[in-house]
Formats: structure tokens, sequence, C-alpha cells
């Protein structure tokens, strides 16, 4: 790590060294740190289905008491996953005679672009984010919702009944599972007052007790409900209806070969991924190690690049673990019947996920601060309510900002006093 | 750049509703639906609108789209599939649209842009949102004021004006009506499909 690196941004970087082309004008700069970052989230986008394609099948192996792949790349068959891609393109591009081609060729690109659009309002350590908007939540939920468009299309157009069927299920599927999905999700954002997914993360710093999931027995429910419910938005196992091999051939995929099959494939492990990224920043601690004098530690040896680059790290490994948890799971439990699909989300999971909501707003209106553990830094002046109190004709300003918005609330309430 | 992305978007939209217009097969028109929506969307995106962009992405294109094509999944066979407009509903829908749109230009030409933006600048300064704290308009960062507003508080009014005394309303009302409303709809919707129970007659 030079130290040019630490404490500057790539643009910033690229007009101040001193070699080869460089330093570059601003202009310049700006669209080649873009490229670098576009490059990087596209990277981020391909990584995971390259690493956890080649974990699920070793996962799956050692449960079923194989070996799995083990010759591509040395011992383990690491790279079985390069393997298995080199041979995708090298496939024949084939459509059925009955498929409205047109659907069936754009419907994989749906898929992608859903998945990695969400990628860009995902916060991958404090701050390094595409783009830190305060609806940053509510965004990366809107486009995950996008992906069952893609196999839809690709199950109607494919022109067989084994796909429709798996279309068919999926949508069912996914329109009921959102329901539970945003209800879950919204939890932590009453807590934080914010649906800024960086603001979210930043709040959980400290022990791991500040987590969200750990703040009350709501949360700590809610979190294994949302686990739950990304599971089955993932079609993962045990709610994998749309693929169903075993009843369907291969579902909504049944008639896809080569790179465009496996468009589909890149799509759902890196939508593992990012849900479970997703989990990580909402309940469990984001970018934090969840040791306090550890993070302490780093924060005051640290600085800059480096620190962030620990902060992914960390994420990282959490959402990892959480992906082998879903693989784990995948390769564990049986398969539920698409009725019973139904009823475990219209039945169960929508009313435990309304109590829980209830349940963690009345909390926390009825116990500011947790019980267990003493208030927790930062969310204790969460809600500044910001009232120009005086005489009666005065006009009161109301604001209600986190605490990381202090300059904000700053800038509000000396205007509300400026008008005094 | 940005005017070309802003072009970009707005020739995916007209193009995806006129594509819709022409095109005769139920679930392809589904599709460009999707894409006009879908640029409208990055079109809210642009304009810094960030929270009307997601909404339009969940309900419209995430919801409403998936349920269209999920219900001509379920019906389309054969004769449903394509749909050939007679001549007849041609006549109608061009002399409708026509007049909609002659309305729309009209409505368009008839403000006055420039009066009306130097009107807002005279009574917030140049931009209102950084009256309320927020800097930079592009940021997008629309969520906060939105949910103040459905709450009935306009912090980015009220705040650093000559009005004293006077607050603006919110849209509390509005809000709540709607919710009511969404609750009947739902309630309704769950009468309707619940699986009708046999009465049993016993016989004495």
């Amino acid at each position: 790590m030079t130290p040019a690196v630490v404490g500057t941004t790539i643009s910033e970087y690229l007009q101040q060294a001193d070699w080869g082309p460089l330093p570059l004008d601003a202009q310049w700069a700006v669209a080649v740190a873009a490229i670098i970052h576009i490059a990087l989230l596209g990277a981020f986008f391909g990584l995971p289905a390259f690493v956890f394609i080649w974990a699920e099948r070793k996962v799956s192996d050692r449960i079923q008491d194989r070996l799995g792949p083990t010759r591509v790349g040395g011992k383990f068959g690491w790279l079985q996953s390069l393997a298995d891609g080199i041979k995708l393109i090298q496939k024949e591009d084939l459509a059925p005679e009955a498929a409205d081609k047109m659907l069936f060729r754009v419907a994989p690109y749906i898929v992608v672009i859903a998945s990695f659009a969400a990628f860009l309002v995902l916060p991958f350590s404090d701050g390094w984010t595409a783009l830190a908007l305060d609806a940053g939540l509510f965004i990366a939920l809107a486009l995950l919702s996008l992906e069952v468009l893609g196999i839809i299309l690709a199950g109607y157009s494919s022109g067989s009944k084994w796909s429709l069927f798996g279309g068919m299920r999926e949508a069912a599927q996914m329109v009921s599972y959102e329901i539970p999905l945003g209800l879950t999700a919204v939890i932590p954002v009453t807590i934080a007052g914010s649906m800024n997914l960086g603001e979210i993360g930043a709040l959980q710093r400290g022990w791991f007790v500040n987590w969200f999931v750990f703040r009350d027995p709501f949360t700590f429910l809610a979190f294994f409900v949302f686990f739950t419910v990304t599971l089955a938005s993932n079609k993962r196992a045990p709610f994998d209806l749309a693929e169903a091999e075993s009843e369907l051939v291969g579902g909504f995929h049944t008639e896809y070969s080569g790179m465009r099959w496996s468009f589909f494939f890149l799509a759902e492990y890196a939508s593992m991924w990012f849900v479970s990224a997703l989990a990580v920043i909402l309940f469990l601690g984001g970018w934090w190690t969840g040791l306090g004098s550890l993070d302490a530690a780093i924060a005051n040896n640290i600085h800059g690049f480096a620190a962030q680059l620990l902060g992914f790290v960390v994420l990282t490994t959490k959402a990892g673990i959480l992906v082998c948890v879903q693989i784990w799971i995948r390769w564990t439990l049986p398969r539920l019947r698409i009725d019973q699909v139904m009823m475990t989300c219209l039945k169960y999971l929508v009313p435990i996920s309304c109590a829980l909501f209830l349940g963690a707003v009345i909390w926390s209106l009825v116990l500011p601060g947790r019980v267990f553990f003493g208030t927790q830094p930062g969310l204790g002046e969460r809600a500044v309510f910001v009232v120009a109190q005086g005489d009666a004709t005065d006009s009161s300003g109301l604001a209600v900002a986190p605490s990381a918005d202090a300059t904000r609330v700053a800038t509000v309430v000396a205007e509300s006093e400026g008008v005094q | 750049m940005e005017l070309f992305l802003f072009g970009l978007f707005a020739l995916g939209a007209a193009g995806g509703a006129l594509a819709v217009v022409f095109s005769q097969n139920v679930v392809r028109m589904a599709f460009y639906l999707v894409i006009s929506l879908g640029c409208t969307a990055g079109l809210f995106f642009m304009l810094g609108a960030d929270f009307v962009g997601a909404t339009q992405l969940l309900i419209y294109v995430g919801g409403t789209v998936v349920l269209l094509i999920f219900g001509v999944m379920l019906t389309a066979t054969g004769p449903y599939l394509s749909i050939r407009t007679s001549s007849g509903d041609l006549i109608q829908a061009v002399v409708v649209g026509g007049a909609f749109l002659a309305m729309l230009i009209l409505t368009v030409m008839q403000v006055d842009w420039s009066g009306y933006s130097a009107k807002l600048a005279a009574a917030h300064g140049a931009s209102s949102m950084e009256r309320a704290g927020y800097t930079d308009p592009a940021d997008g960062n629309t969520s906060r004021s939105l949910g103040l507003a459905l709450l009935g508080t306009r912090p980015d009014q009220d705040l650093g004006s000559e009005r004293a005394g006077e607050l603006s309303t919110g849209y509390l009302l509005p809000f709540e009506i709607v919710s009511v409303h969404l609750l009947v709809v739902l309630v309704g919707a769950a009468y309707l499909a619940r699986a009708k129970r046999k009465l049993t007659r016993v016989e004495t």
C-alpha cells in the first residue's frame, strides 16, 4: 500500500501522481476513476458467482459424502468455475422453434441488469458506495423485484410447458414474498431513522451488542424472517419451485443453453451475495467487526483507504458466511410443494412480520434505548425535533434527522432561529 | 453527458410507448411497457427524484407489469394472444389520443416557464431545497422531505420563509385517505376471492 493511495480517492490520486501520463486533467481523472469504479463493481458482481458456485459444489459434495471437483486449479478444484465458464461460452446459442425469439433472447439480460443495478446502492464499506442515497434500501428492494420479470419472461417465451410452469410459480412466489421482505426490512429502518444503507451500517459501530439483531427480541426474530424470505426471493431451496429440477426438468431455464443460461446463474449467485450483504448491513453490524476495542484500534492506527478496505473484508466475510448458510440449507432441506410455499408466506410469514414490525415499533416507543445493554451511542439523539418555540406567531420548524446529519440539523436550527 | 442520458431515457420511454401501441402480441406489449416505464423511472432519477423513481420501478415495473404478465400467462391461449384492432377502434383511439395530446401541448405551451422559475427563485432563493439544508438537488435525497410532507409538515417551505405564523400544510389527510382506501380494497379483494363455503341444508 503506497502512502499516496491512503487517504485520497482515485480521482485525486490521478490528478496528483507524477509518473507516466499522470497527472491527468480533472475531467479525465474523473472519467478514468469512474471507469475503474465501474470495473470494480462489475468484478464484485461476477466474483461471487465465481466463488460461490464452486463453494456450492464443494459444500454439497461434502454434505453428500462425495469429493466434488478436485482437478482444475490444484488441490480443491478451485478453478472449476472458470473451466465451466469457458465451456459455457463455447456452447451453441440455441432458441427453440416454438419460442418467442425476441423475448427469449432479451430475458436473461433483464435478470442480469436488475441484479447488477442493485449493487449500485450497496455500501461495501464505510463510505464505499456508488450511490449514497437516502432512499438506498428502497431502491435496492425495487431493483431486486425487477429480477422476477426476466424470469417470468424467460418462462413464458420459451414455448415449453416446463418453462411456463416455472415462470408462473416464480411470479406467484415472488409477488407474495415481497410483502414480508419489505416489512422486515422496514424494522431496521424504523430503528435507524433512515433508509440510507450507509447510515444504517454506521449506526451499528462498537461492540456486537450494538448490532440491530441484538437490539430487542423483535429485531432478533426479524433477522431470521428476513433471511428466510431472502432465500425465497432468490429461489433457493427449499423455495426453488421455479427450477424444481426433479419435477419441472429445469423450470424457467429448461430451454436455455450456453451463456444465456449462465446469465441466470450469474445473477442468482450475485443476488444471493447481495441479499446476504443487505442482511449484514441491516442486522449484523455492516462493516464493523463487532469487537469494539478492535474497531477502535483499527480506527486509531489505520486511516483512509486501508481502513475502508478492512471494512470491506469484514463485510464480505460476514456476507460470505451467510451465503454458506444458504448453501447449507439448500442441501439439507427437502423442497416444499408450491401450495406449501404459498401457505408459508401468506399464512405464516406475513402475519409474523406484521407482528414483528408492530412489536419493534412499540418497543422503540415504550423503551427508548435498550433494556439489556444500556443506551446505544448514536441512537439516543437520533430523532431531533427542532421546534422553534417563542411567541404564538412564531413559525415552528420540524426536522427529523439521524445524528450522522448533525451539520444538516445545525443548518436547520440556525435558519429557524434566524427567522425569529 | 447528462443531456445524452436524458435523451436516451426519453427516447426509450417514448419509443417503448409507441411499440406498445404498434405491437400485436400481448406479452411483447407488456415487455415494451416495461421498457417505457423503466425509462420513465430513469428520467425521474436523472431529475433527482430518486424516491419517485424507485417507487415507479417497484410499483409499476416490479408490481403491475408482473401481475399483468402473470394474468396473460394464465389466460392467453391462441386467439387471445394477438390483438388486432378493428378500424373503428383505431379511429376512436386516434381521436381520443389526439385530443388529449393537443390539450397537453396547449397546456405546456401556455405555461410561462421562465417567469415561473423566476418567481420561484424570488420566493425561495436560488433553490428551495438549499434553504431546507440540502445542498445539492442533484443529490436526490428527497425521501426525507417527502416523508415529512406526508406527515403534515413542510420544513422545506416553512424554514426561512418570511410568512411568520403561517404553516404550510402537508399531505397527511390525503395520505390517510389513500391508505384507508387501499385497506378497503384489500379487504374487498380478500372477500371476493374467498372460497365460497357450501351452505349445508339440513333436511328434517
